[in-house]
């Protein structure tokens, strides 16, 4: 026979187009938009802290594989590129160039490769460098510079809107009187308001997850059921007292909600398989990063609520099974 | 929303499904007469259960339609000559299933057919022969499951002592890409099929019947229901278009929300499920007195010149298939008994078409050669594609361990094999493969 | 302020005291008494947990010993006779004596010799491509060359030869603890007694069909002439399915037969060359004297026939 040998192997046959580079290359896509708003707003103060946290990332994870593991360097799947993104999402766009570098080399070395590389860490590693960076340098971590946009890297930096309202609320006050002092829902919702690189805006964010969505990337479960959740429960304290407690909408809004529950929160590695298990996850971040807020010492909770369910999927999905067919009882 | 084009509403089934893209490149290519081949070679084994014991000797002449394999018992189907001529080597050869099987030759000469064999194309819709003779007709012409299982057909029509069927089912989903053999047979022998299906209702004692056929076939669903416009009996339900519909408890799943349950048979849940392949030539046999040496096969690819679907005597070389549809494409990667989800890729295109072969695709090395394997992720993906309900991931990891028990547990032996999970893997895991060998193990232990 | 000292020390060591008293009871309560020379039995053993003496561990072969205290079944083939000496020592009793065994590669069909037919893509493990089909090769009996018995060898003696596409033992290292021969789909793996001075003789083929169409799929594959059956003095090969076995209880390792297979596919291992020509030398003369004397019969049968009248 001229042609040359046939291929065999076990069916199927076929595969999808959607493999993992793809998938990343998904996700970079879905936070492009967010990234747009924080370069409008911060100016280059973004785009220095996204690209070196990317570089530190990407360059973390090729140097340990290469020196450490003494592996064929596994960037190319595009994992490092989104930690390095979603890491500078989480932090101040006037942060300077070591604390990213630690920030890089924790969120890689210790929140990924130290547990085999993609797939196999436990928690998220984006979060886990910025709250280990909001534990160590809590000074440079929280002053956030206003949304105007400057071309030079200094500005004046204040406080987040949920800074305002923790800090507020100590001293004292009440809610409509500080909510005299905001931006309107309008402005949350577009971007104008002070906070980490990524989550600005509501809106940019809610493009990507249409985006990630409409590419089968994720499902809906774990975002939707998150925003759900904050929702309804700042909803149930804020009927019972409005001036204690600021509407559901505000919480929905400012801070990393959006942020969390749409790239935090679904990250494949970290969330649960099963939708039912998703939905558990989802409901469980609401519900801590509404208690943090509202009763804990910080003035966010995103990051550590995610972190601690991170710590419940093994077990979600031990305990959770899916609906098997034809085993009904 | 989708278009309603029927009477009906479009049903599917609830756990998990893929939807790989169509390709059925041969849909609208109406059905043509393969030429005879110079031999065939005609397997022994093309079925579940005890193995036909051979008849014939080598230099013996045959006539179309002869007996060179007996059954043996009742799980078992008769083997016939698919063409006329003298009996060459009896010996193991290759066949699609990858190992080598007893196989008869036949050295073709002229197309000589034995006289009890009525080759006309008269509709003969008058059912004059009872349940029993049915069903003993069937057993004799050698029909068995054509949708690629081969259970043989007369086992599926006589109804299970102790059990009650309500309704049959005629499967004409078709849910593999590419492949189109059974879609061509319900445009062009609607008729035949529903006297087939009276032939089942009759056979089994049931008095519904629902034809399910996936929304991609919007000809064959207006089609049917245009037959079907007087009587009640006999329903058409459209279906969405949704992998692995064509799978028996899926589509019990669509058509009726009835679970089969595991370890179970459809009969258990009063149902029988029959192809509309088989449907046809169960008519041919009972009313034809026509034995099971021809089908429709879908000869396609991307790369292949012309698409067809050819009737095709059992037992000839895939090659000659090959060449009639334009020959083998320099691209080809390759070449597949069955559709691209759950046939099988074959080594030697000797091979010959047997009873359950529905398609040959040829598939180019780009389309087809897996690439770079991932860690896994926990994407769930795979979860949210088994219809079955299982973990594929996590039996995937329990294979590689070698914890066959635990798989059990978590009811490795449900999986359908439909290879959705594999297809569906971002991290191009070889899912399947290992589920398989879980599978394998444990059915050894048994 | 002292206060909050005094209170944490004393509860501390409240619930220290507490747990003690707990620890101590629950430890007597449920004490499991042993017999200590499964202990000093578990000492003497290799330790290695492989399960080649087919007991799921080390600790289990030692119960299992000092509980039926016969040596004839039970043996541990990584520690061999001197650690099964030891265990004897312990337990009190005879010891008996096993031939060391090792693993052989039943399999000479290398690149070279036996051509792809077609390319495997599937799973890399030789499990998987068994289950599938008869093999990326015309040959349905030969080595997948997936290497499933390198990742089931626990004691780095196997690997894979790149240029062959075969596995390879290393003598030294291999235990003889069944795992490789386990994990093959093909069975070629198989354990054979090492042999005095490591040396033994075995037919390296596993194909069962017709001579020709062996060949045709594997250049060295055994046709089952018979050649080396006939040649051999011990009645120690034989032919069945085409294929030649050598028995080794029966083999002397003589090497007669080594130099009959046309394909060179009985395998000697650690035989000098000049032991081998010798051998064959050998061999040749003792044929040479056997035609000698069936011609010289035939030649008396011959004029026994043409002269009637000799008395019988």
């Amino acid at each position: 026979m001229s042609q040359s040998l046939l291929t065999v192997a076990p069916s199927p046959h076929i595969h999808t187009e959607l493999t993992i580079p793809q998938v990343m290359r998904g996700v970079i896509i879905a936070m492009v938009p967010a990234l747009l708003v924080s370069v409008y707003n911060f100016g280059l103060g973004a785009v220095y802290v996204t690209g070196l946290s990317i570089l530190f990332c990407a360059g973390a994870e090729w140097a340990i594989c290469k020196f450490l593991l003494k592996r064929e360097p596994t960037i190319t799947d595009g994992s490092a590129v989104i930690t390095g993104m979603l890491l500078a999402f989480n932090v101040p766009s006037n942060l300077p160039w070591y604390i990213i570098l630690i920030g890089s080399l924790v969120s890689v070395g210790i929140g990924k490769m130290s547990f085999g590389g993609l797939g196999n860490n436990p928690f998220n590693p984006a979060l886990v460098g910025r709250v280990f960076l909001l534990l160590s340098f809590p000074v440079e971590m929280t002053s956030w510079p206003q949304a105007v946009a400057t071309w030079s890297l200094d500005g004046t930096t204040g406080a987040t809107p949920l800074g305002i309202l923790k800090d507020g609320l100590r001293a004292g006050e009440t809610v409509p009187a500080l909510m005299q002092q905001m931006p309107s829902y309008t402005d949350f919702f577009f971007g104008f308001q002070g906070g980490s690189l990524g989550e600005m805006s509501a809106f940019a964010l809610l493009i990507g997850l249409g985006y990630m969505l409409y590419r089968k990337i994720i499902t809906w479960h774990i975002p939707v059921t998150m925003i759900a959740t904050v929702f309804v429960m700042t909803g149930i304290f804020w009927f019972i007292d409005p001036t204690r407690f600021a509407s559901p909408l505000f919480h929905v809004l400012t801070g990393g909600v959006m942020l969390g529950a749409i790239f935090m929160a679904t990250d494949y590695v970290t969330s649960p398989v099963s939708h039912k298990g998703m939905i558990l996850f989802a409901i469980g971040c609401g519900v801590l990063t509404v208690l943090i807020r509202l009763f804990g010492a910080y003035p966010e909770g995103v990051s550590f609520a995610i972190l601690i369910m991170n710590a419940f999927v093994p077990l979600i999905n031990t305990y959770l099974k899916p609906v098997r067919y034809g085993r009904k009882k | 929303m989708k278009k309603r084009a029927f009477h009906k509403e479009l049903k599917t089934f609830r756990l998990g499904g893929v939807h790989p893209q169509d390709n059925k490149l041969s849909a609208t290519v109406p059905l043509a007469q393969l030429p005879l081949p110079k031999q065939v070679t005609i397997p022994i084994v093309q079925h579940i259960g005890a193995p036909a014991k051979v008849v014939v000797q080598r230099g013996d002449t045959v006539k179309v339609g002869q007996v060179i394999a007996q059954h043996e018992g009742f799980i078992s189907s008769n083997i016939h000559a698919s063409c006329s001529g003298r009996i060459g080597i009896i010996e193991d050869v290759m066949d699609s299933s990858g190992f080598k099987h007893l196989a008869v030759n036949i050295r073709v000469k002229g197309d000589d057919w034995l006289e009890t064999i009525d080759r006309t194309d008269t509709l003969v819709e008058e059912i004059s022969l009872s349940r029993d003779e049915i069903v003993a007709r069937v057993m004799e012409a050698g029909v068995v499951g054509m949708g690629g299982a081969g259970f043989p057909s007369h086992a599926k029509i006589k109804v299970p002592e102790g059990k009650t069927i309500d309704t049959l089912i005629i499967n004409g989903v078709e849910c593999e890409p590419y492949l189109t053999a059974d879609h061509r047979l319900m445009l062009e022998k609607p008729r035949e099929i529903i006297v087939g299906v009276r032939i089942l209702m009759k056979a089994l004692g049931v008095s519904r019947a629902i034809i399910g056929i996936e929304d991609n076939k919007h000809d064959a669903i207006e089609l049917f229901e245009e037959w079907l416009r007087e009587g009640k009996q006999i329903e058409v339900q459209p279906l969405e278009v949704q992998y692995p519909q064509g799978g028996e408890k899926q589509l019990i799943q669509a058509v009726l929300d009835r679970e089969v349950p595991s370890g179970g048979l459809p009969a258990d849940v009063g149902v029988i499920v029959h192809n509309v392949g088989t449907t046809f030539a169960i008519y041919e046999a009972v009313q034809k007195n026509k034995p099971l040496i021809e089908r429709v096969v879908t000869v396609t690819g991307k790369d292949v010149k012309q698409p067809s679907n050819l009737w095709v005597r059992i037992g000839t070389p895939v090659i000659e298939l090959i060449t009639a549809a334009g020959g083998l494409p320099e691209s080809t990667g390759k070449v597949v008994s069955g559709g691209p989800m759950m046939g099988k890729a074959i080594a030697d295109l000797e091979v010959p078409v047997a009873k359950g072969t529905s398609g040959i695709l040829v598939i180019a090395q780009a389309e087809t050669k897996r690439t770079e394997e991932y860690n896994c992720v926990h994407c769930g993906k795979c979860i949210e594609a088994c219809p079955m309900g299982l973990e594929p991931y996590r039996l995937l990891l329990l294979s590689k361990a070698g914890h066959s028990e635990k798989s059990k547990r978590e009811n490795v032996l449900d999986c359908i094999e439909c290879g959705s999970c594999s297809f569906v893997c971002p991290s191009n895991r070889p899912i399947l493969d290992y589920i398989r060998l879980s599978k394998t193990k444990l059915k050894k232990l048994k | 302020m002292n206060d909050v000292v005094l209170y944490t020390v004393l509860s501390l060591t409240g619930i220290g005291l507490l747990a003690a008293v707990v620890l101590y009871y629950v430890s007597k309560k449920f004490h499991v008494t042993e017999d200590e020379r499964i202990a000093r039995v578990e000492a003497v053993l290799p330790n290695t947990n492989c399960g080649g003496c087919g007991q799921p561990g080390c600790h289990a072969f030692a119960e299992a010993v000092v509980k039926s205290g016969d040596l004839s079944v039970l043996h541990c083939p990584v520690g061999g006779n001197p650690v099964m000496k030891q265990v004897a020592e312990v337990l009190g009793v005879k010891t008996v004596e096993k031939d060391p065994y090792i693993a052989v590669v039943r399999c000479s069909g290398s690149f070279e010799y036996r051509k792809k037919t077609n390319v495997y893509d599937g799973a890399p493990s030789c499990a998987i491509a068994a289950q599938l089909y008869s093999g990326d090769t015309g040959c349905a009996y030969g080595c997948l060359g997936m290497g499933d018995c390198v990742v089931a060898c626990d004691f780095e003696a196997m690997y894979m030869d790149e240029k062959t596409g075969l596995p390879v033992i290393i003598e030294d290292k291999c235990t003889a603890c069944n795992a490789c021969v386990k994990s093959c789909p093909k069975d070629i793996l198989e354990l054979w007694p090492k042999g005095k001075k490591n040396q033994r003789i075995y037919v390296a083929c596993l194909n069962e069909e017709k001579g020709s169409t062996a060949r045709k799929e594997c250049a060295v594959a055994c046709s089952g002439c018979a050649k080396c059956a006939e040649a051999c003095r011990y009645e120690a090969i034989t032919i069945d399915h085409n294929l030649a076995a050598i028995d080794p209880d029966k083999c002397k390792l003589c090497a007669e037969c080594i130099d009959t297979c046309d394909v060179r596919n009985i395998i000697a291992t650690n035989f000098s060359p000049e032991k081998l020509l010798q051998a064959s030398e050998h061999r040749q003369k003792r044929e040479e004297r056997e035609r000698k004397k069936r011609e010289e019969e035939k030649a008396k049968a011959a004029t026994a026939a043409t002269n009637p009248e000799t008395p019988a």
